[in-house]
């Protein structure tokens, strides 16, 4: 399976950094979940297990099998098989980035403002297309949002600027 | 017995109201939609329309949620045989044999094979929940704290023993999601727990914004990796080409029959509808006479799979309705439904709640027939949405997880969490860290806990309470069974094959 990926020309990140780096996030998970835990405290009281003792134990788990994660993973994977090319991986932080941009945008845009930028973005410089469509879809979208959710089923989204001064 | 007909009957009379029909279609038609599309998929599409059925009575709510769970559970077939992208993970197997099938120009009979097999494997499901449901939930109605925690023990377990992801990273990714659904107020004490002060994690991390994250986010990401560029034959089914398949089908009959067994038994114990269409198509193999012609465009390799995949999809609502324990992720997302609208899942819902538990059972049979005749009739229609580029669809679909997310607190910290979820599901998905435990675990948390916690609190800390009597006792020990599910096939296998050799 994993052949094709040691063709030269083709590079990127190692499985193998991979799999431990999530191994060690999750046990930084996990230790968070313990110190949490024992703030919470483990023990018994009158009323039982006390807030920390579930999860304590819960965490304690996660860390051991993060550990076990972590050797297989040592053991497994020799550090030559990809994750992914950095072309690929290019492609994924092409959305990643513009995703975080719009979900910081949308408390201060409102929904329909940052959803239809998010949309006319990716259109423009992911789909290359033309100005003519980037624009009507990027407005169409949020109208036909606005009305399926504001008008027909009640359910309000945030609002912006821009909704503010259209008085909606 | 008798009285459950009358219910059933009484559930089609609820369905049958032209708001709830309405309702049903609509639901049969989105869900479709979002199974034909990358990054929405039962779980994740349920929980973005989940905010909207607030206002509706939890009646016509499920009606129309569970009929977007049939309606993705057809539409990932569409996928599977048109572009050799299965829409969703339990149609992976049907690729095998049916886009082979599209590319011989038989892409009309792979699909009717694979909609009327889902539709075979959804009634039979059907009907073992009317048959088994309420027997399962008099009998659970007497479970008290170590039953019910031995009964979550056992759906836990199913999934470390069962799944084909390694054991240690199932346990993981379970015990994270255990640890998140600890965050926030503890409920049994009012203390709060793990928020290190942040005013956001007060109220803990909702599994609707997880389900999102990590499933719509995640496969977006995924998606884009791949860099898929959707390129499929096309497909109009004729009524002809039905006619003929259904002539045919009845000759596969004990492949069917098999792969209900297998999707019921998978369903219902957790392990799901993926394992139980590989599952299916293993042995469809293994024992068809024509076995080493499969993977080039055999009806039954269409077959096998669909019919399974459908019956565990299906049959995953029984421990979710019986016992308050969803088989799935989606029925997790229906769960987390039931208790927004106010009801409290577990056996007590076949006693207060018949007009819902009977409305929803009706709405299976209804909502598969109607599902049956809808993507019979308009797959080109949904396979042409297939046809518009990523680069529109993406961020539609982003937007609609966006809103999804943002609507089920009103919150839009929710929505910057979403997207971590996603990027961790990403992450952990090309790592092989199962995420239906993980999510199943944020849900059943707290309840897990509480009888855990209840149960000790009765014995005085002692463990032995959960092997107190009898039922307790076997439902524990099965769950053990399945936990060391590998180990002991393992050695069974050593065993055998010891005195052979020698």
């Amino acid at each position: 399976m994993n052949n094709f990926s040691q063709r030269s020309g083709r590079a990127g990140p190692s499985q193998r950094a991979v799999e431990i780096g999530v191994a060690l996030a999750l046990a930084l998970l996990a230790v968070i979940g313990i110190a949490g835990s024992l703030q919470a405290g483990i023990g018994w009281a009158a009323e039982g297990p006390r807030a920390g003792f579930f999860p304590f134990y819960i965490s304690l788990i996660v860390l051991i099998s993060c550990g076990i994660n972590l050797m297989n993973a040592m053991r497994e994977f020799s550090g030559r098989e990809l994750f992914a090319e950095w072309s690929q991986l290019r492609q994924v932080v092409s959305v990643v980035i513009p995703a975080t941009i719009y979900v910081f945008a949308v408390p201060v845009l409102g929904m329909y403002v940052s959803s239809g930028l998010l949309i006319a973005a990716f259109m423009k410089w992911l789909g290359r297309y033309r100005w003519p469509a980037v624009l009507a879809t990027g407005i169409a979208i949020p109208v036909v949002v606005f009305v399926l959710f504001e008008r027909w089923f009640l359910v309000p989204l945030p609002k912006g600027p821009l909704e503010d001064w259209l008085g909606l | 017995m008798i009285e459950d007909i009358g219910n059933l009957f009484h559930g089609f009379a609820v369905v049958l109201q032209p708001y709830n029909v309405l309702l049903m279609l609509l639901g049969i038609v989105l869900g479709v939609i979002i199974g034909v599309l990358p990054g929405l998929g039962g779980a994740n599409g349920i929980a973005i329309l989940l905010p909207l059925t607030f206002s509706m009575s939890p009646t016509s709510a499920i009606i129309m949620l569970s009929c977007i769970y049939w309606g993705a559970l057809f539409g990932g077939a569409i996928t599977s045989v048109l572009f050799n992208i299965p829409g969703e993970p339990w149609s992976v197997a049907t690729t095998f044999d049916g886009y082979p099938m599209a590319q011989q120009g038989k892409a009309g009979e792979a699909l009717t094979a694979a909609f009327t097999s889902s539709f075979v494997g959804a009634l039979f499901a059907v009907i073992v929940i009317t048959l088994l449901a309420p027997l399962v939930a008099s009998f659970a109605l007497e479970f008290g704290p170590p039953e019910i925690f031995s009964v979550y023990f056992l759906a836990f377990c199913s999934f470390v023993g069962l799944s084909k992801e390694p054991p240690f990273k199932t346990v993981a990714s379970m015990m994270i999601g255990f640890a998140l659904g600890a965050v926030g107020l503890d409920q049994m004490t009012g203390q709060l727990r793990l928020t290190f002060g942040f005013p956001e994690l007060l109220s803990g991390f909702d599994f609707l914004i997880a389900v999102i994250g990590l499933f719509g986010i995640g496969e977006i990401l995924l998606t884009m990796e791949e860099g898929l560029h959707f390129r499929g034959s096309t497909a109009a089914i004729n009524p002809r080409v039905v006619l003929q398949t259904w002539a045919e089908l009845p000759r596969y009959w004990a492949t069917s029959l098999r792969s209900c067994v297998i999707g019921c038994w998978m369903g219902i114990s957790p392990a799901g509808a993926t394992p139980a269409s590989f599952m299916s198509y293993g042995i469809a193999k293994r024992v068809a006479k024509n076995g080493n012609q499969f993977g080039t465009g055999v009806i039954e390799g269409v077959v096998a799979p669909e019919t399974a995949a459908h019956a565990a999809g299906t049959s995953a609502l029984l421990p979710m309705l019986s016992l308050g324990v969803p088989g799935s992720p989606t029925a997790a997302v229906l769960l987390g439904g039931l208790l927004i609208w106010g009801l409290q899942p577990g056996p007590l819902l076949f006693v207060e709640q018949k007009d819902f538990v009977w409305g929803l059972i009706a709405s299976m049979y209804l909502g598969n027939v109607v599902g049956l005749l809808v993507v019979l009739t308009c797959v080109p229609l949904f396979a042409a949405i297939l046809r518009v580029p990523f680069s529109i669809i993406g961020p539609i679909i982003l937007v609609l997880c966006a809103i999804g997310a943002y609507t089920v607190h009103n919150n839009t910290f929710d929505v910057v969490m979403m997207l971590v979820f996603g990027v961790a599901g990403y992450l952990l998905k090309k790592t092989d860290y199962p995420l239906a435990p993980m999510v199943l675990a944020i849900v059943l948390g707290d309840k897990a806990e509480e009888s855990f916690r209840q149960s000790l609190l009765a014995s005085q800390g002692s463990l032995g309470v959960f092997f107190s009597n009898g039922l307790v006792g076997s439902i524990m020990a099965l769950g053990l069974v399945a936990l060391f599910w590998p180990l002991i096939q393992d050695g069974w296998s050593r065993l055998h094959a010891r005195p052979a050799r020698s």
